[in-house]
């Protein structure tokens, strides 16, 4: 069957087995592979990727139900080379180490800071309550989702000098 | 790059107490990872790449009786179906384990373990590989399972490893350590004995990117490119050259970007063997890349350890001496990870912080129907059990003495006059100062006033605990004298360059799975030698790329590849002296260093960078004798010790008297690692593990029913701690150095999943004493709890 979707701003129209899933779709037909699997359970949360603004799990959603629809992945995060705030967050408070669970924690994030400006950090624990990291035990990330609340523009040229320490 | 400052998370902590390197910086690593640039094994496509599946055994126990692939390869997308005695025929049936065991590729005679590999499928997708597993007729004649180890060396049991000439039972090992006839005689004469059977039930590390790998055969140049899910590239290698018959220079491993591993990726799986079968076969790249339950039910689990605990004390609370005899399941193969004269790792570290009279453990290793593993989740060699069994049983010692359990845990800690401390069983405990480290996580936590909440909540009928545990840990192997693992030398190299500009690359043997290696061995090497950490690149996970060494896990990537990194930086800054004595025409021995830069003693003015060095050294200037044209050098680091880091952990918990549900509300963790490298990426490291330990408390287990049906294959069924169970980690640190290692740092990877399950076990304990509860296994879940509650404890397994 055809389907056509809007990826990261741009139009793609493909033809696709019906039962592909969206995860497999944006990984294997699109190439994006910043999108991750990680079970078959819709537990993990590592293939996340916002429908129309809102996270889904990519791994529960067929590449059909997405037809005529939008799609943003974490490539689409960024503004160029200009990172999302969220992106900045993630780095400046440790919100990550092997990786894995990043871009659909980010993902979430940015929809929850679209909907909630300023969450507390219990609104933050439950927006990623669906979602599992191994690594960081969450703390570093509910403080990366802080930093971009308190950093709506992102890092501008002058906080970052402030916290430069040679 | 911005380079933060250190966070003052310790207020206490003077200035040698900074950490090196730059201290706190940002991960050299995230720009790629934020982007979703990370490049993982299941990322890779190469041109012409086929996909494998595994048939895996329903069964736990069965003979195999008949595999019929007609059908499945007739399917139009099918290339290759690979079955048991294919691989027989090939001599590929059966492949060394690391614990000098066997484990069948694919079963040829019987299945031994539910979700057992078949059969291999290679088809040109993903889904038509799956769809083909389900063409595959297989007759299964089945046999009775050994499901409880405690029933696998019964007489009637039936012999799960009759492949092994002349196997008429499922022993695998007996160990000891420790000396049991003065430990029996200390037992003795005590004025306090306490007992206890402490279950380590079987948990998995489950990272969040499953194994897999990608096999490239080149039939041309019979030259193999393996990109592989793989903690240990070069170790692999060379067992890679070992089962296959290819010779070692003719195979190349790649472990590029890896989604967490916690020892789930130290192991030779399988899948990996049947990529490269694959791409043997069809001539063309394999990808295998198992999905969750494959997993959760086949690849390594760790622990499953049941320990009869003893403790003799004083009845003023000296402790005296403890002995265990364990009973350690190890499934259906022997596969953990262990050096190879140590078959229950580094267990016989359970002596503790304490300073004891005598001690002796012994430890069985048995089959049953299960899963092969043991090395995996963080366990630092059995550390983890180890730890778990002595700060349980010196909690219910004090129970029994009626000691608060801190006032127990400082009146017995080795001294920090004691160190270097042999202990009963063999160590040799490199540093330590217990004491400051725990009367700080108890001033942080506010200790008193947490008792006094207690006892007014008591009152009231609330369920309120306090756990505590101190940990030490033995972590870094290892000396090559007395440890190996398939005789190799548990030894790391390291490379360092540094190119004409003054920029440098460094090539390190380990391979990060989110330990942040291309960070911290740049601040390692920045600090030896004053290039700044942008301008060093670190090299990893590619067994052409980089010097032959053991790899990462049991927390070894600092103790012996951070020395190694230190060692080759230190070498490069002595040969740096001599090409600038060269160039400012002086002797080497009248300059003198200060970071980055030789100059002429007296006259600071005069001298050169290591930018100027290593031109000049690639440049025209005449060497000495014996100095080469180039600012390079190597390094392989033999550890002459393990490092001891330690800990402080303390957990406050409520319990629900109606639910049973346990909420941990605090958890103070306080942690000496030694020299610190970077404090961001160490409370990093610490917040995981504290999770983990989280997770394994309260909700983690792998259980299996009486058929042995494998009832943690999934994570409906696999609980791991969201962001909702687990508290705002509150760290603290105190700066110990190990007297041996180069920078004076420790591991500290694991610290925390060692250290913390007994603080939060403890705490649950300590909330339902009211109900004269002195011990419950893990893991301590609401339904659990509850059955404590009422008087009705029971193992786990």
């Amino acid at each position: 069957m055809q389907i056509s979707m809007t990826i990261n701003g741009t139009e793609v129209t493909r033809e696709i087995e019906p039962r592909v899933l969206l995860v497999h779709f944006i990984r294997d037909d699109l190439r994006l592979t910043g999108t991750h699997w990680g079970c078959d359970t819709t537990n993990c949360g590592t293939c996340v990727v916002l429908m129309d603004g809102q996270p889904v799990k990519s791994c529960t959603v067929l590449a059909a139900m997405a037809d005529g629809h939008t799609i943003t992945t974490v490539e689409g995060l960024a503004n160029g080379a200009t990172l999302d705030p969220v992106q900045q967050g993630f780095m400046e408070e440790h919100g990550l180490q092997c990786g894995f669970c990043t871009p659909g924690m980010m993902l979430t994030a940015r929809a929850l800071l679209d909907h909630n400006p300023h969450p507390e950090p219990l609104e933050i624990r439950e927006a990623i309550s669906g979602q599992i990291c191994r690594c960081t035990g969450y703390a570093t990330i509910v403080r990366s989702i802080q930093w971009a609340a308190a950093h709506p523009a992102g890092a501008t040229a002058e906080t970052t000098e402030d916290e430069v320490h040679a | 790059m911005t380079i933060l400052e250190d966070r003052p998370s310790n207020p206490a902590a003077g200035d040698h107490d900074r950490p090196i390197g730059h201290g706190r910086m940002q991960r050299k690593e995230d720009p790629r990872f934020v982007r979703g640039k990370g490049h993982y094994v299941d990322d890779i496509v190469l041109p012409g790449m086929l996909h494998g599946a595994i048939l895996r055994a329903p069964v736990a126990h069965a003979r195999l009786v008949s595999i019929d692939t007609t059908e499945a390869l007739a399917h139009p997308k099918v290339l290759a179906v690979i079955t048991g005695s294919d691989l027989q025929a090939l001599g590929l049936a059966w492949a060394p384990t690391l614990s000098m065991d066997v484990q069948a590729v694919l079963v040829t005679d019987k299945v031994r373990f539910q979700g057992q590999e078949v059969a291999f499928v290679v088809a040109e997708d993903r889904y038509a590989a799956r769809d083909a597993l389900e063409l595959i007729q297989v007759e299964y004649d089945v046999l009775a399972p050994v499901v409880d180890a405690r029933k696998a060396m019964d007489p009637d049991a039936p012999v799960i490893r009759d492949d092994l000439e002349g196997r008429t039972d499922n022993h695998i090992f007996d160990w000891e350590a420790g000396n049991k006839a003065e430990t029996d005689a200390v037992f003795a004469s005590a004025d306090v004995v306490v007992k206890q059977e402490i279950v380590y039930p079987r948990v998995h590390p489950a990272p969040m990117e499953t194994c897999g790998a990608v096999a490239d055969f080149d039939p041309i140049e019979g030259r193999l490119t393996l990109y592989e899910t793989t903690q240990a590239p070069h170790a692999h290698r060379t067992l890679f050259a070992i089962v296959s018959g290819i010779p070692e220079h003719k195979i190349r491993v790649v472990s590029p970007d890896i989604g967490g591993g916690f020892g789930n990726k130290v192991g030779i799986y399988p899948g990996y063997i049947l990529a490269v079968v694959g791409s043997i076969v069809t001539g063309k790249p394999v990808k295998w890349v198992e999905d969750r339950s494959e997993n959760l039910m086949s690849t390594s689990f760790a622990r499953d350890y049941i320990m009869q605990g003893e403790i003799a004390a004083t009845k003023d609370g000296k402790i005296l001496a403890l002995r265990t005899s364990v009973l350690a399941d190890h499934g259906a193969f022997n596969a953990t990870a262990q050096p190879t004269k140590y078959p229950a790792g580094f267990f016989h570290i359970f002596t503790g912080s304490y300073d004891l009279a005598a001690a002796h453990c012994t430890v069985t290793g048995v089959y049953t129907n299960k899963a092969p593993g043991g090395v995996a989740y963080a366990c630092s060699f059995r550390v983890t059990e180890a730890v778990y069994l002595v700060e349980r049983m010196v909690d219910i010692l004090a129970r029994k003495l009626e000691m608060d359990p801190a006032e127990l845990r400082l009146k017995n800690f080795i001294k920090k006059e004691q160190f270097p401390y042999p202990n009963k069983t063999g160590w040799e405990y490199d540093s330590g100062d217990y004491e400051p480290t725990m009367r700080l996580s108890m001033k942080m936590a506010g200790y008193d006033e947490l008792r006094r909440e207690q006892k007014e909540k008591r009152e009231r009928g609330e369920l309120m605990g306090i756990g505590i545990s101190f940990f030490t840990e033995t972590v870094g192997a290892g000396p090559r004298k007395d440890m190996d693992i398939l005789g190799l030398g548990m030894a790391d190299g390291a490379e360092l360059r540094i190119h004409p500009t003054g920029k440098a690359v460094v090539r390190i043997s380990v391979q990060s799975q989110g330990q942040g290696h291309e960070t911290t061995f740049a601040q390692i090497v920045a600090e030896e030698i004053g290039i700044p950490p942008e301008d060093i690149d670190v090299v990893h996970g590619d067994t052409d790329q980089t010097p032959f060494g053991l790899g990462t896990y049991g927390s070894r990537s600092t103790p012996v590849s951070g020395a190694a990194v230190a060692l080759v930086a230190r070498k490069v800054r002595e040969k740096a002296r001599f090409i600038a004595a060269a160039m400012l025409e002086t002797r080497p021995e009248d300059l003198e260093w200060e970071k980055g830069r030789w100059f002429v003693k007296g006259d600071p003015s005069v001298g050169k960078t290591m930018a100027e060095i290593a031109m000049g050294a690639h440049g025209t200037v005449a060497l000495p004798e014996g100095i080469d044209g180039n600012l390079d050098a190597e390094v392989t680091y033999d550890p002459p010790n393990l490092t001891f880091p330690f800990g402080a952990y303390i957990c406050v918990v409520d319990v629900d008297p109606g639910t049973g549900h346990v909420k941990v509300r605090r958890f103070i963790a306080v942690d000496d690692c030694g020299t610190r490298i970077n404090p961001m990426i160490i409370e990093g490291q610490i917040h995981g593990g504290l999770t983990d330990g989280v997770g394994m408390a309260l909700m983690e287990i792998i259980e299996f029913d009486a058929e042995g049906n494998c009832l943690g294959g999934s994570f409906m069924d696999y609980l791991i701690p969201t962001a909702m169970e687990v508290p705002d980690w509150e760290t603290g640190f105190t700066v110990t150095p190990s007297p041996h290692h180069p920078i004076g740092a420790k591991g500290v990877g694991e610290s925390a999943t060692v250290g913390s399950p007994p603080a939060v076990v403890n705490a649950v304990v300590d909330a339902l004493a009211p109900f004269g509860v002195v011990h419950m296994d893990m893991p301590c879940t609401p339904a659990r709890v509850w059955e404590a509650m009422q008087g009705r404890t029971r193992p786990p397994v």
